[in-house]
């Protein structure tokens, strides 16, 4: 075998090792963010107490987090709710009828995408808290939405500007009115990566403390209504892993398995949407 | 005016005979007048003039850049989606002016279109034909109505009439392309603009889709532009040869006659030179 193969090989494999030893330490990090997440946030998560009961003072037994569940499901439902439509609808505009406005739109989104969370959720304070002398669930998820939109509206525009011109051509071509054609028939072409997008900023959003510090604010009781002050996971997180007590820091780690345990689902749920659109979107 | 343009009118005989109930004279559908075209600057089209006549197929020939596409696409505005594109003469189509018109959606209706590529909708076979009379707002019965008699024109129901919720991806390429032509048909169309609706498909697809048009140009008009001097030969009734005008870099039209005239006596130098293949 001539030198210079013997001499290409070893460089191959050199290389190739590399490449695996890099992606592995990268994987440590998160591997062990996962393992200690599990390992401390089992025996709180193994209750059933805590995804029936609310928090109870230190010491008392049976504490659990489920008003902070509902409240998560709740400030995020409705941050998605306002976010999704006005996000898509945008992200769909700016592909479809371009101009001044949408040029607006975008520089608007991509600061927006860059703005520290804790930014956005003092801007909505001001806006939705201040004028009503009152933290409310409402506050924190419309501070959950103006996070969400600009993400659901750049991937939007993204999965849409990837539909090849020929079905809008085809589209247009049958008579068919220009919105109509942009939301009937190129946003469903899309949605794939327009559902995708949108699971993605829910879940961001689920995750995010910042925003609802001064909006959604916490509860330690129960409820259900948006005008009042409303608990979510990372708020248990935040709060109970600052205390001393032990108790309160299991309930901590375990309020973030949860959340943990949401994102997988979240992300399972997007490519099943992705895999089951694909078979009709095909090799468009 | 009028006159002359009537006395151009060619006489017109039919591809397949056949195939054709009768052959006689027809009525022009559109009437191209001095026609030019310009992407924004550069002018694209120069002065065309010529008659488009009814239930015939109108063949469009020249070589590549000679701006047929574009002419294409002037009889049904798609150029509207091109910035800063626009006409100049006229295309009377039943005595309204394509050019300045504003009823564009119901203009798209009646001049539909086939493309080069096919695009199937991300849906089923039948969704795919359904999917514009349903946004029309016609009721379940007409729209059930409108795919069955679309696909059975276009000759593809047979072949699909048991699938039909099928994803109209798992089709082939040729009867994706009937599937186009079954899409248009949907919302009954008068003129059919096909542009070069054969170039990815082998000579037994062709074949199935010339047929179709024969078959088809008994109720519509068909304006089929081709690379493919055989097939303008094969179907059309009449012809007409575009070439780039080299000093001004746009196209004209060179010469326009009935297929077999344009093709065994032609009048004009270069369009001989084009049949018989020494340049373009
Ligand atoms: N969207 C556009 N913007 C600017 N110029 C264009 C555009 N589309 C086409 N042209 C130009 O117009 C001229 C005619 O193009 P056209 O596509 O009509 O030619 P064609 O005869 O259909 O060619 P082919 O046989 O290759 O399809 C070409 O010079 C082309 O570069
Ligand atoms: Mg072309």
């Amino acid at each position: 075998m001539p030198a210079r193969n013997v001499w290409r090989r070893a460089t191959s494999s050199l290389a190739r090792g590399a490449v695996y030893g890099l992606t592995a330490v990268a994987l440590i990090p998160l591997g062990l963010v996962l393992w200690h997440t599990v390992v401390n946030g089992l025996p709180a998560a193994t209750h059933v107490d805590f995804f029936v009961n609310v928090e109870r003072p230190v010491g008392i037994p049976g504490a659990g987090v489920a008003h902070a569940i509902v409240g998560s499901a709740i400030m995020v439902g409705i941050a998605s709710a306002v976010a999704v439509p006005l996000g898509v609808v945008s992200g769909v505009n700016l592909v479809e009828f371009g101009g001044g406005l949408a040029r607006a739109v975008r520089l608007a989104a991509d600061v927006l995408v860059g703005a520290p969370s804790i930014a956005i959720g003092l801007f909505a304070y001001v806006l939705f808290v201040a004028p009503f002398h009152h933290f409310s669930g409402m506050a924190g998820a419309l501070a959950l939405a103006i996070l969400m939109l600009p993400v659901v509206i750049r991937t939007t525009e993204g999965a849409v500007a990837l539909i090849p011109a020929g079905l809008r051509e085809s589209g247009l071509a049958l008579g068919l009115p220009r919105w109509r054609v942009a939301l009937q028939l190129v946003l469903p072409a899309a949605a794939p990566g327009v559902i995708t997008g949108a699971l993605l900023a829910m879940a961001r959003a689920a995750g995010e403390t910042a925003p609802l510090l001064f909006t959604g604010f916490g509860n330690r009781f129960w409820t259900v209504d948006p005008t009042q002050p409303m608990s979510a996971l990372p708020l248990i997180v935040f709060h109970d892993a600052l205390t001393p007590y032990p108790s309160l820091q299991q309930q901590a780690w375990g309020a973030a398995l949860v959340l943990v345990a949401a994102m997988l689902v979240i992300n399972l749920a997007s490519r099943w949407v992705v895999r089951r659109q694909q078979r009709f979107a095909g090799q468009l | 005016m009028s006159d002359l343009s009537a006395f151009r009118q060619p006489v017109v005989q039919a591809a397949r005979p056949e195939l054709r109930a009768v052959a006689g004279i027809s009525q022009n559908k559109l009437r191209i007048k001095e026609l030019s075209f310009y992407y924004d600057r550069t002018r694209a089209l120069k002065d065309l003039t010529f008659d488009i006549p009814e239930r015939r197929i109108t063949a469009i020939i020249g070589p590549s850049g000679c701006g047929k596409s574009t002419l294409l696409r002037v009889f049904n505005r798609m150029y509207d989606l091109v910035p800063r594109a626009r006409a100049q003469g006229s295309v009377l189509f039943e005595g309204e002016d394509i050019v300045t018109t504003r009823r564009l959606l119901e203009l798209r209706q009646r001049i539909g279109m086939v493309f080069q590529r096919p695009s199937p909708f991300p849906m089923s076979i039948r969704d795919n034909v359904a999917f514009a009379p349903r946004l029309l707002g016609w009721g379940s019965a007409r729209v059930k109505e409108a795919v069955a008699r679309s696909l059975q024109a276009a000759a593809l129901w047979d072949e699909v009439k048991d699938r039909l919720g099928d994803s109209a991806t798992s089709l082939s390429g040729g009867q994706l392309q009937r599937l186009s032509i079954a899409r248009c048909l949907a919302v009954n169309p008068e003129v059919i603009l096909m542009d070069e609706p054969c170039s990815a498909l082998d000579p037994i697809a062709t074949l199935k889709i010339e047929d179709l048009m024969v078959e088809l140009a008994r109720d519509y008009t068909i304006v089929i532009v081709t690379h493919n001097m055989q097939q303008a030969a094969r179907v059309s009734d009449n012809t007409a040869f575009m070439l780039m005008n080299q000093a001004e870099r746009c196209g004209e039209l060179i010469e326009f006659a009935p297929t077999h005239e344009l093709f065994n006596q032609p009048r004009d130098r270069r369009t001989e030179d084009y049949i018989t293949g020494r340049f373009g």
